[in-house]
């Protein structure tokens, strides 16, 4: 069975919703729409104060080129466009909507009827997912419409859509396969159709029979897709590692993107809402995030929409457990602990996870014992000891020696350390001022 | 709210893997030699690494304490004991105990914490110390006990190792050779030398058990042994009356031990595996030279702490391979 | 004897030729290097801190120089020496030194652990730069003090240090330099290096928080809320409010006092004033009446030992 090559570990999954099916959350009394909700420029907003919209308004137009559009998730009044902590903690600008009734827009199709059919073009296809407002979903919230138009010179020979789903805990994407099998085909076929390519790859890791099984026998009816399944490791939703481990191509450091090895990753979220987009006329406003935690007590998977505050997600999973020490926007491997409940919900937050106290502080930091763990787990064949050290002691010109930049931050090193030292707080900090330094020089140039 | 939300970077999980683990863990993968010495050298295994383990313990203990002045005291992170037993692994069974803590204070307290202490150390602690004492005490330090007495310590009578007289062949006598045990016996231990590496099977038992474990990496023992193997190999075809076949070398002295719990100390090995086979090459390489045209019967320790000295430029020259390093070209 | 006096000879012999090959090679080889340089750096503090902007004292001897060939000494400053050094640095020179003043390093942060409540726990290694990527931070204020001490690591004249008990740093006005290392080493820009201040007094806004007022208030006792009344009392156009934080031009300031007393939240501190008489007691009694409990500690704490040293300065 097929795997990326380099490094890996192997974090206990944990996977303690993967059997609860999705839920529809209650509307939320208030959505807070942060504006920010995606890699590159905010969105501006386009309503003011007191305007009326309904579900799926546009309310923020893109901010530039890598940016997307930003649509009501909610019906009603828009109160304020205000500062709200976000999951990286600090403040950023928001539009504050109170929610009245659940009224959504006339072009949008409701009904669940499976549209297989799509006459588009490439180009109407690529309009119509920027005009929805469609990012990455698997939590990076790379604008979908940009990796779908690729550089010049750089062709596509394949799309690999992710359902691999590494991260422990989470299965919003696993439980979006059982249940949306043929919507996420059709999405598929509509991305295939949009990168001008005739093949498709639809990525599971072994851990999820049922998916594969699923996926494989509906995948029968659909031309050039093919289901991979993947053996169970560790940063395999990494986007270079999972066309490493299926088209078994690398993507060269940084600035190389995967297009330039003719591979064009997305996640399987957002071929459900490329589907739900062009043939449903849906924009992106909801998505199924899952809450999860070993003290929680009923894990769940929920249909939310953005700016749900996360404390009314946690409430429906059973409420915030006693022992709560940390939240978790995202995974445990890569995820943001927040510092309040009342972050919104964003296209990105692929799961709350709840530690309790004695998950949630790090051990003591010991010294390093050279033991090559590191070494041995990075799936970039970094030297992480050696970027820690180095990053520790400033010494910037070495930091970017020794390749921070491919750096994916996945987190294996420090997962896997006996001495338990933070590895990644020091290499994140050298990536941070190394990539702020090479944006110096080049802007010098 | 009842208590605080942490505040922390990803990851936010650990694989529960500690220092204690790691050390504890080759701490079992060694009980089958000890078990081996027992029975072999008797009451004079069992003090002198008891010993041995007992100064390490004490002098890490005491120089954190009262020299580093360090609030938390690290001895039972297991790295001491380790080193204790180590050293004591690499002494005869007759040694007498003064020697056994001169050897203990200078492998913690010169070769570890005088650089640091754990994680700084250049050379491995427990063969600086053997060394320390080979070259300062050569007489003890060569006088092997002969096996299976085992109520006797420092009185024990003494003989020739296989080494030694492996030795004497290429120096000329080559009716030595004849004196030397079967192979076999080699392999299962019965034969004189240091208490911890006269048995081969059960430091490969140890090797198998720290492999399944995932204590250590494949790349460091099989690359000395493999070298060791072709490089006495060939020296043997070229003359098999001067030179001894190459198991031999294999089975004898403290090769196994070397290879499989002393190259390997975490602290001054390589940290990729192309610096592991190239600094097993060079320990290989350097034991058979040692051993059949040095000054001293067995090369092992030498040719490690070498090799320890040259792994910062290993680790400077060898970088893993880069992900996507391949199509760049 | 014969042996030793060949040993005497053919030793004498290499000597001769290799001192004079060394010779040779010093005339052919010599680099010329402008003679003043080194007078300059000997002068200099030789602390190599990096603070007037070169790579140490002789990188900032050597661009002294090539600016008084071009004509003029104007914006080359040894913060660590101040004016004494620069005038001695003009004088080997030949020309005038630019006019500077004193100038020091401050903390725009009050948040202690009393002003400003904690929210939450950081878990991680104990570096403002790594803290201040992971998250806002402890407290509701994205904008304050993390307390992990970057500024302490990077002063290099141990001028400034955390007190345990607000988990603020606090600058010894003695030793510091106002070479801008913290100010540089702070991720969160709460350090300004400024105007030392007549007799070393001065006014300084102790807040950077871009909030909302309301926000603010939430999170910190002390922060400013850009109320205006500060803008509005001060007479000589000293005092802005810009992105919803007061800020106080040195420059302009006359040290009058009254932003202090207009400030409802106290975030206006003046530092090295004499203690306060009788006549605020009777005046300005009826705004802030918790007013005094609070400042009153904080201004006299830092006055006492730092004074002394002002004079000094002065008389120099």
């Amino acid at each position: 069975m097929k795997t990326f090559k380099i490094g890996g570990v192997h974090p206990a999954a944990n996977k303690l919703s993967a059997d609860k099916a999705i839920e529809v959350l209650a509307l939320p009394k208030q959505a807070i729409i942060p504006l920010s909700q995606h890699i590159g420029a905010p969105a501006k907003a386009i309503v003011d104060k007191g305007a009326v919209v309904k579900v799926g308004t546009k309310i923020a137009e893109a901010g530039g080129f890598v940016s997307a559009d930003i649509f009501s998730s909610v019906s009603g009044k828009v109160m304020k466009i205000d500062t709200i902590p976000d999951a990286s903690g600090y403040r950023k600008p928001a539009i504050f909507i109170n929610v009245e009734g659940d009224e959504w827009e006339e072009t949008i199709d409701r009904s669940d009827a499976l549209v297989k059919e799509c006459d588009l073009t490439p180009e109407e296809i690529v309009a119509k997912i920027k005009a929805a407002g469609i990012v990455g979903m698997g939590g990076a919230t790379f604008p979908t419409h940009v990796k779908l138009m690729p550089p010049p010179g750089a062709k596509a020979d394949c799309v690999i859509i992710n359902g691999v789903e590494c991260e422990p805990y989470l299965t919003a994407d696993h439980r979006l396969m059982l249940e949306k099998p043929e919507e996420i085909l059709v999405g598929t076929t509509i991305l295939m159709k949009a990168a001008k390519v005739d093949k498709a790859y639809i990525a599971i890791e072994n851990n999820k029979p049922d998916a594969i099984k699923l996926l494989s026998e509906k995948a029968k009816d659909f031309k050039g897709i093919e289901i991979v399944p993947l053996k169970v490791k560790y940063p395999q939703g990494g986007e270079k590692q999972l066309i490493d481990a299926v088209v078994n191509r690398q993507v060269p450091a940084p600035p190389a993107i995967p297009i330039n090895v003719g591979a064009i990753v997305q996640n399987v979220g957002t071929a459900f809402a490329v589907y739900e987009a062009v043939q449903k006329n849906k924009p992106l406003f909801e998505r199924v995030v899952t809450v999860t935690g070993k003290s929680v007590a009923k894990p769940s998977n929920f249909l939310t929409r953005i700016g749900t505050p996360m404390s009314q997600l946690i409430e429906a999973a059973g409420g915030q457990p006693e022992d709560t020490g940390k939240i978790i926007s995202g995974g445990p491997m890569m995820g943001k602990a927040v510092g309040s409940v009342e972050v919104p919900i964003t296209k990105g937050s692929s799961g709350i996870l709840i530690m309790n106290d004695k998950e949630s502080k790090r051990a003591e930091e010991q010294p390093c014992i050279r033991c090559a763990k590191c070494v041995s787990a990075c799936p970039m064949g970094l030297e992480p000891y050696l970027l820690a050290t180095l990053s520790a002691h400033k010494d910037w010109e070495s930091v970017e020696k020794e390749c921070v930049m491919s750096c994916i931050e996945c987190g294996s090193c420090q997962f896997t350390c006996p001495s338990h030292r933070y590895l990644l707080d020091y290499i994140r900090m050298g990536k941070t001022t190394v990539g702020g330094i090479i944006r110096a020089r080049n802007a010098k140039k | 709210m009842a208590n605080k939300l942490t505040l922390s970077l990803s990851p936010h999980v650990h694989n529960n893997d500690s220092i204690q683990n790691n050390m504890y863990g080759v701490l079992i993968a060694l009980i089958p030699a000890f078990l081996v010495s027992l029975f072999v050298f008797g009451l004079g295994a069992l003090i002198v690494t008891l010993t041995s383990v007992a100064a390490c313990v004490f002098f890490e203990w005491a120089i954190t304490k009262f020299i580093f002045k360090r609030e938390k005291n690290t001895i039972l992170d297991g790295s001491a004991i380790l080193t204790g037993v180590l050293l004591g692994f690499n002494l005869p069974s007759n040694l007498p105990i003064w020697l056994i803590i001169l050897g203990a204070l200078f492998a913690i307290g010169v070769a570890k914490m005088s650089f640091g202490g754990l994680g700084c150390n250049i050379l491995n602690p427990a063969l600086a110390g053997r060394v320390f004492l080979l070259i300062s005490y050569p007489v003890q330090m060569t006088s092997w006990p002969q096996i299976q007495q085992f109520t006797n310590y420092v009185d024990a009578e003494t003989t020739a190792t296989p080494l030694a007289l492996m030795k004497q062949a290429v120096k000329g006598n080559a009716d030595a050779l004849n004196d030397l045990p079967s192979s076999l016996d080699m392999f299962l231990g019965m034969n004189p030398g240091s208490i911890g590496e006269i048995s081969a099977i059960a430091l490969l038992l140890g090797f198998a058990y720290m492999l399944w474990k995932k204590i250590i990496t494949w790349h460091i023992p099989v690359s000395i042994i493999a070298t060791v193997f072709v490089v006495a190999g060939l020296f043997y075809l070229y003359d098999p009356y001067t030179f001894v076949s190459p198991e031999y070398h294999l089975f004898s002295g403290g090769l196994m031990l070397g290879a499989i719990f002393m190259a390997t100390d975490y602290v001054t090995s390589p940290m990729t595996h192309k610096g592991m086979i190239i600094y097993g090459i060079g320990i290989g390489f350097l034991t058979i030279i040692i051993r059949l045209f040095g000054a001293y019967p067995e090369g092992m320790s030498f040719a490690i702490l070498i090799m320890n000295v040259f792994t910062p430029l290993i680790n400077t020259y060898c970088k893993p391979k880069r992900f996507g390093e391949v199509v760049k070209k | 004897m014969n042996v030793i006096l060949i040993a005497v000879i053919s030793l004498g012999a290499i000597g001769l030729i290799a001192a004079i090959v060394l010779y040779l090679a010093s005339k052919k080889f010599a680099v010329y290097e402008d003679p003043r340089i080194n007078q300059v750096a000997a002068v200099l503090p030789q602390a190599n801190c990096g603070g007037c902007g070169y790579p140490g004292c002789n990188g900032f001897a050597g661009a002294c120089v090539k600016a008084a060939d071009a004509g003029s000494l104007e914006g080359k400053l040894c913060p660590v020496g101040g004016a004494a050094v620069m005038e001695k640095v003009a004088g080997i020179l030949g020309m005038q030194a630019a006019e500077t003043e004193p100038r020091i390093a401050v903390v725009r942060c009050n948040g202690s652990c009393e002003n400003r409540p904690r929210i939450a726990e950081y878990d991680g290694v104990r570096s403002c730069a790594i803290a201040n990527a992971t998250s806002g931070g402890e407290t509701g204020c994205t904008y304050g003090c993390l307390g992990c001490g970057d500024c302490v690591a990077a002063c290099k004249f141990g001028a400034i240090h955390m007190n345990p008990e607000t988990g603020l740093p606090e600058v010894d006005e003695e030793k510091c330099t106002a070479c801008g290392a913290c100010a540089k080493a702070c991720p969160r820009m709460i350090i300004e290096i400024r105007l030392k201040g007549k007799k070393g007094r001065r006014m300084i806004v102790k807040c950077v928080n871009k909030d909302k007022g309301a926000v603010v208030n939430k999170a910190c006792a002390v922060g400013c809320i850009a109320c205006g009344k500060c803008e509005k009392v001060c007479a000589f156009g000293a005092i802005t409010i810009a992105n919803n934080v007061s800020y106080i031009d040195a420059e302009k300031c006359k040290l009058c006092r009254k932003c202090e007393e207009a400030c409802p939240k106290h975030t206006i501190h003046a530092i090295n004033f004499p203690p306060r008489k009788p006549k605020p007691e009777v005046a300005p009694e009826a705004a802030p009446a918790t007013a005094k409990p609070v400042e009153a500690p904080a201004t006299p704490k830092v006055e006492t030992p730092a004074k002394e040293e002002v004079k000094v300065n002065e008389s120099k």
